[in-house]
């Protein structure tokens, strides 16, 4: 038999590539529209904007100089706090189930593993800690004195201080959790196991205080929101931004 | 990725069939087990292990088959507690393990219902997996072109059967025909539909799925030999899947003698050691030829054991449902074996059971 002829199937009816071909052609149609579509319309819109003069509405810096330091501090906290709840939720959701279904046989594991959950739940109360220091940051201020280089400082290093601490322990939660439902299951089969994988989950667990700690450093130099010095001052801040009215 | 979203439904049942993995017999209980004088004493046994006390309320003089379908029964109770925790697809994944068995079945109520047996006393002898709600129905047919239209409605293998059936020509030769037809169409279903569950599942069950393939096109090449299977009907019962799909399969189906099927058996490294250590006997006359087959076979459910013994290496993934169903019937399989063998006295041949764990 000549080579070329191998890769059909002689003796069927229907090739297999032919058999199974719709269900590529559906994967192929849901991701066009899917990433196509919306591309799309976001090109139509930039031109229309850009062809009309009216390109300025994208303005970044306007953005940055209008948006209040208080949003940008206070959307940092949240995302840190929430993005590490959600690490640790994420991560006992992984660990809980595996040490429920192991424990059915080997119930000796629910008592061990349950560090498992408390290295989780660590990630959270890193969030927590960091959620405090940095609301300690947020004092009241009049709008007009608001705007000051020192105030911009300190909220753009809440926000990407909380993004860092957030992203880290988010990522951390999972890592542990994941290695959590490993140790539980390794641990059922066989108990000598559960110090090697525990080696292995403390690594991971230790990440997540990197995070604590740079998030920490980062917002070291940020002053608390406080007022501008006198008038003269604001008066020279307002012209440093002049979006700001 | 798996990982992430994996435990979300199926982490407890994991653990829970990772546990029953756990209760396989070891090689020391084996060891007790192939020590015991009789079946009293293989009960006693038998009570130390995961099994418990299953065999407490029979009656005295047990049987072997007894124990196989005590040992069946527990197996079945374990599957049903996993199917009715599962969610989508988890409980397709096991609905399609069922498949095999029913399709086991439903063959056995053909041949029955072709032979005017009473298909009611059939209905013991089904394999309890293989059960489907509405096979009481197929019991009220008489004749076999009443089983066949029944088949097609109330089963959930009616793809499987739709292509294959044709109620005009059936004898003993053609069911055979039917019942390898439609597993190859089980098959290669089950294949796909792994396909569509992603990577880890994906390749743990393509290597267990290409093997059990290519075994039955093996084995069904060995079988045809000197019956009067034709060429062409041979190949179209080949699974179009496996490690010798397209090449090897291809071959085998214009394979006259046992030495062809050996060599074409070589192009894969893994099947190579199945025909080394008898090829020698092989080339001899008709006599050695069970000898060989018997050996194949022992080659083919260690291969098996091999590999689902594998898919426990991976976590987050489906795999392990089928491979702990495939691990425990192996292992009621060597208990019948090693029961037989102290029933009948046969203590020579005690060790040839296939070890797991």
């Amino acid at each position: 038999m000549p080579l070329w002829q191998t890769r059909t199937n002689t003796f069927g009816d229907v090739p297999q590539s032919q058999l199974y071909a719709h269900r590529l052609d559906m994967g192929y149609y849901t991701s066009y529209y899917s990433y196509g579509l919306p591309t799309f319309l976001i090109i139509v819109i930039a031109l229309y904007l850009l062809f009309t003069d009216s390109g300025e509405a994208f303005n970044v810096g306007r953005f940055l100089e209008e948006t209040s330091p208080y949003a940008w501090a206070g959307t940092g906290i949240g995302l840190c706090i929430g993005l590490s709840v959600l690490g640790a939720g994420w991560g006992i959701m992984v660990t809980g189930s595996s040490i429920l279904g192991g424990g059915v046989r080997s119930p000796r594991i629910t008592t061990k593993n349950l560090i498992s959950i408390i290295f989780c739940e660590v990630v959270a109360i890193y969030g927590v800690i960091i959620g405090i220091v940095y609301s300690a940051k947020i004092q009241p201020v009049p709008e007009h004195l608001l705007y000051t280089p020192q105030n911009y400082f300190t909220g753009y290093a809440l926000f990407w201080g909380g993004l860092t601490v957030g992203v880290c322990n988010l990522l951390c939660g999972i890592a542990v959790g994941i290695t959590g439902s490993t140790a539980a299951l390794a641990d059922a089969a066989d108990p000598n196991l559960f110090v090697k994988i525990l080696v292995v989950e403390v690594f991971g667990s230790i990440m997540g205080l990197f995070g604590l700690i740079v998030g920490l450093l980062m917002v070291s130099a940020a002053e608390d929101f406080k007022a501008q010095a006198s008038i003269v001052a604001n008066v020279a801040g307002a012209i440093a931004s002049p979006y700001v009215h | 990725m798996e990982a992430l979203f994996f435990n979300a439904n199926t982490g407890f049942l994991e653990g829970i069939v990772r546990g029953f993995k756990a209760g396989i017999l070891t090689q020391s209980q084996y060891a007790n087990l192939t020590q015991c004088e009789t079946l009293e004493d293989f009960r006693t046994q038998l009570s130390a292990t995961d099994y418990g006390n299953f065999l407490a309320n029979e009656p005295l003089p047990i049987s072997t088959s007894t124990i196989s379908d005590k040992a069946t029964q527990l197996l079945v109770d374990q599957f049903n507690y996993l199917r009715t925790n599962a969610v989508e697809p988890l409980s397709k994944f096991l609905d399609y393990i069922t498949y095999a068995y029913m399709i086991d079945n439903v063959v056995l109520l053909i041949t029955g219902t072709l032979h005017e047996r009473d298909t009611h006393e059939l209905l013991d002898r089904c394999h309890p997996l293989g059960v489907f709600d509405t096979m009481p129905a197929l019991c009220v047919a008489t004749n076999v072109e009443e089983l066949f239209q029944s088949v097609l409605v109330e089963t959930p293998l009616a793809p499987y059967f739709r292509d294959c059936l044709s109620a005009s020509d059936l004898d003993d030769l053609n069911i055979e025909i039917i019942r390898n037809t439609v597993y190859k169409a089980y098959l290669e279903d089950f294949y796909h539909f792994c396909c569509t569950l992603g990577s880890p599942t994906s390749d743990v069950m393509h290597k267990i799925l290409s093997f059990e393939a290519d075994r039955r096109t093996i084995n069904i090449t060995i079988n045809s030999f000197n019956t009067e299977l034709s060429k062409e009907q041979r190949a179209k019962l080949f699974p179009a899947i496996g490690r010798l799909f397209p090449e090897g399969n291809n071959q085998l189906a214009k394979a006259d003698d046992i030495d062809q099927v050996r060599q074409i058996c070589e192009n894969v490294s893994e099947y190579r050691a199945f025909f080394s250590s008898d090829s020698s006997r092989a080339n001899g006359v008709g006599d050695d030829f069970g000898v060989t087959a018997s050996q194949l076979e022992d080659h083919f459910f260690q291969t098996e054991v091999h590999l689902n013994k594998q898919a426990f290496l991976q976590q987050f993934q489906y795999g392990v449902f089928y491979s702990y169903m495939k691990l425990k019937e192996q292992e009621i399989r060597n208990l019948t074996w090693i029961a037989e063998c102290i029933a009948q006295d046969a203590k020579d041949r005690i060790q040839d059971f296939i070890p797991i764990f």
